[in-house]
């Protein structure tokens, strides 16, 4: 990268006139964006650690079932893991809870709640979100959500234990953790709605002068979609888990038909209800949310590739265009879930139609990354190398999702270990790597300081190769037929052949969680004593580096911006740097 | 008699139905198409990768490749997925799934799911199932059949073993009484959920003697990982015997 640093009025963004906050309301009820962003980041990596915990212990059950959990095992209560060995109906407690966690409360709020607060902002050149109130009323929606979520494995009978997609009727007969899962569940969605509608409101009306909708960095195009997809599909969520809710605590039979035995005897409840309303309302909102798993981290994966490889990402407006296509056709595949489910056979048809279409803006997406890199000037840093890898993982998630989204090939597929490869590989090796390249990229600009780019490297390559060394396997065993959520994988003959990858796969996971360990430090460490940076080290074009400092003071800016020309103008001929902010005129640039 | 390692191993199990091996020969396209994809998209990774890597002295150049032409890659695989969509998928699909054998000509069974086995219950020889009612059901009467209903008098019901003539195809009715279950014979390539409330049709048509593990595979409670059974293939006189003995054992009682 040549050049010195273009300076203009703008961008050394002293202070305004803000009075003083304590402690208090500086950092625990803040409206800052930037603070609750940090506050959301925080907490949900938390909660991303908690999720993984569960998962090692039932790993640990898959590859030895039936031996004592090593360490954490003696530390258990009789009702969960007697002797240090779990029962199944722990083992599907964790298996529910582990899906729970990761989704709505790790990788949605690291990703929208997150990146979307602190950056968001920034990007667009607005000096906080719309509704700031509103915005800190998320975040603690959010925890008390958590908080309760966690707490349900303390309920008699423990933790919901019908899978993350509590399918009814046996999560309506399930025991009262699976009404905490619910009450839960609704303060989540509350807090997920009030920060989709502030994106809204923020994107739509706080842009800087001259941010035009395709001078928008592809980031808030992304985070834009996302939030329209959570307003429209979060609510039939609700409204599904209120109506579960009022099944198991008002016998109201939205789900339950007549005649079920249920422990030895009949359920003394007139019936009428359907357990495939149950699955559309869920998959409603599930399917869309795959997307909310997904869009932001196609942002963040943008914004590290065009600064990492110092020219203008490949086909911005095909992006666009392509996101906004994921966001309009997420909606109408969802049955996709449930060509099984006893569903009309000649419905399915559409719905493997359209999941085909949508692969196709997917691809476009990707594509593009490609494209991208071709004539660039590619740097291997930390934030770069996590962005790269996105590329052939997702890759890998994305195509696996074809033979499960064609009806005759789902046949076999449906519920083996090949659907848990496939979404993880979309998720863990998509998503979470992506985040962890934005966690890489954005640190300077949150704390002022760098992160250790030895240790970061170090923590890539541990990472990535652990990730595969669990999930490949799975779509291995998958293609064997071993079914998902299985507490003990013995019993069943036709997996006795592929037992021994459950040895790898845990192995690999247990690599994953020490592979952590020099992030996290790394992580702490540098809040407080990484090297101090400037406010654009990596010598940025959008408005979050280029016209505020790191870390951005109360109000972001200082005066108003005026923006001059798209996002990403890397190494334009004839200026004098190889990144051309967009907030300087051109006359101080050549 | 098969041994489970015959039938078993590190790929899709054998291929023991009729059409296990035209949803395998799907699965084989995709995991070739998608393999070649993914090389033919890894080499250019990697060539961008090694040739576009940062050097002194060398910038980054903006000429771009037109959109349009960009779009070929997407355009192919488009075509491919709509090409395995109506030309090989859905008449594999509307054979499987939509296509049923006349009664008359099919081993017809309900196939009961509880928490946590399986119930197969047979007409017997006169081809009627008799009433069942879920009041009348006990440890001795599993699907509550009504013995009072005389088409129930040679009904048989067998629990986690579902014998099956081999070259006749088997129609099977699912139902659950609790909550939802997944009929899972992987030698066969059958699956479909049994949902309480809904009643559903399946067939598959045996072309291998021997015991194929039926495994549930919709997560139905704490003991879901052992609602086990399985499908017995035999001949139709070992089938016609089988029948003859559980009259014999019905009558006895």
């Amino acid at each position: 990268m040549k050049g010195a640093a273009v300076h203009s009025q703008t961008q050394t963004g002293g202070h305004e006139a803000h009075p003083q906050l304590g402690f208090v309301r500086t950092y625990v009820f803040s409206t800052d964006h930037k603070v609750i962003g940090i506050q959301y980041m925080i907490t949900s990596m938390l909660f991303l650690l908690s999720g993984f915990f569960m998962m090692l212990m039932m790993r640990w059950q898959l590859a030895w079932p039936g031996q004592p959990i090593p360490i954490i095992g003696q530390f258990l209560p009789e009702t969960m893991a007697p002797g240090g060995v779990m029962l199944p109906e722990f083992y599907n407690q964790l298996g529910a809870m582990h899906g729970t966690i990761m989704v709505f409360l790790g990788i949605v709020p690291l990703g929208v709640a997150a990146f979307g607060n602190f950056v968001l902002p920034l990007q667009i050149g607005a000096k906080d979100m719309a509704f700031p109130f509103l915005n800190m009323l998320s975040y603690w929606i959010f925890l008390v959500g958590g908080i309760l979520m966690l707490s349900s494995f303390a309920m008699p009978g423990g933790a919901a234990q019908s899978g993350w997609t509590s399918y009814a009727p046996l999560a309506d007969l399930a025991p009262p953790g699976q009404t905490m899962w619910l009450i839960a569940m609704t303060f989540i969605i509350t807090s997920s709605l009030f920060g989709a509608i502030n994106f809204i409101v923020t994107t739509l009306n706080l842009r800087a002068r001259g941010m035009t909708w395709l001078r928008l960095p592809f980031f808030v195009w992304c985070q834009f979609v996302t939030a329209i997809l959570l307003v429209l599909a979060f609510p039939v969520l609700q409204g599904g888990a209120i109506l579960q809710l009022l099944d198991r605590v008002a016998k109201a039979n939205f789900f339950i038909p007549a005649n079920l035995i249920f422990g030895g005897a009949p359920v003394e409840q007139p019936g009428g209800g359907n357990p495939l309303l149950w699955q559309h309302l869920f998959w409603f909102l599930a399917h869309p949310e795959v997307y909310v798993l997904l869009l932001p981290e196609f942002g963040i994966v943008a914004e590290i590739l065009a600064n990492g490889t110092r020219k203008p990402l490949f086909g911005y407006f095909e992006l666009v265009v392509s996101v906004c296509a994921i966001g309009a056709l997420s909606f109408i595949v969802w049955a996709h879930h449930m060509f099984l489910s006893g569903m009309r056979t000649d419905v399915t048809k559409f719905f493997t139609v359209t999941t085909m279409i949508i692969s196709i803006p997917s691809v476009m997406v990707l594509t593009c990354f490609l494209l991208s890199l071709r004539g660039g000037s590619i740097h291997f840093t930390t934030p770069m190398l996590f962005a790269l890898a996105f590329i052939p993982m997702f890759g890998i998630g994305g195509l696996t999702g074809l033979p499960l989204g064609f009806t005759p090939t789902d046949i076999y597929l449906h519920d083996t270990l090949y659907v848990i490869g496939h979404f993880h590989y979309v998720v863990v090796t998509g998503s979470l790597i992506a985040l962890f390249g934005g966690l890489y990229y954005w640190f300077p600009k949150m704390f002022g300081r760098t992160m250790n780019e030895f240790w970061g490297k170090v923590h890539f390559w541990l990472t990535v190769t652990a990730m595969n060394g669990i999930f490949f396997p799975m779509m291995w065993q998958g293609m064997a037929g071993v079914l998902r959520r299985q507490y003990d994988p013995t019993a069943q003959i036709h997996n006795h052949p592929t037992l021994p990858l459950n040895k790898v796969m845990t192995i690999s996971a247990i690599c994953l969680a020490l592979a952590q360990i020099p992030f996290v430090l790394n992580f702490f460490i540098s809040i407080f004593k990484g090297k101090k940076t400037s406010a654009n080290p990596w010598n940025a074009t959008t408005l979050d580096w280029a016209a505020c400092p790191s870390p951005p003071p109360h109000g972001n800016f200082a005066g108003e911006l005026a923006i001059h020309r798209g996002p990403y103008e890397y190494s334009v001929p004839g200026h004098k740097t190889d990144w051309s902010p967009q907030h300087v005129p051109e006359k101080e640039l050549s | 008699m098969n041994a489970p390692e015959q039938l078993y191993g590190w790929w899709v199990p054998v291929k023991a139905s009729t059409y296990a091996a035209q949803l395998d020969t799907q699965l084989d396209i995709f995991h070739w198409a998608m393999l070649l994809i993914f090389v033919l998209w890894g080499i250019y990774f990697v060539y961008c990768l090694a040739h576009y890597r940062a050097r002194p002295g060398v910038p980054a150049v903006r000429g771009q490749l037109s959109v349009a032409k960009s779009m070929v890659p997407d355009g192919i695989i488009l075509v491919f997925e709509m090409f395995m969509i109506f030309v090989i998928g859905l008449p594999v699909w509307a054979q499987v799934m939509e296509t049923f054998p006349e009664e008359k000509k099919a081993n017809v069974v309900h196939v009961i799911a509880q928490q946590f086995a399986w119930n197969f219950h047979y007409p017997g020889p006169d081809g009627e199932f008799g009433r069942r009612d879920i009041h009348l059901v006990s440890s001795g009467n599993p699907i509550g059949l009504d013995d009072s209903d005389p088409a129930s008098k040679d009904d048989i019901v067998s629990i986690n073993t579902m014998p099956a003539p081999l070259g006749k195809p088997t129609l099977a009715y699912l139902t659950s009484m609790d909550v939802i279950h997944g009929f899972n014979v992987p030698a066969f390539r059958t699956k479909q959920d049994v949902t309480p409330g809904m009643r559903v049709r399946i067939w598959f048509e045996p072309i291998l003697r021997g015991k194929f593990e039926i495994a549930c595979a919709q997560l139905c409670g704490l003991a879901h990982y052992r609602m086990l059974g399985n499908v017995e293939v035999m001949t139709q006189e070992e089938f016609d015997a089988w029948i003859q003995k559980k009259l014999a054992d019905k009558a006895e009682l």
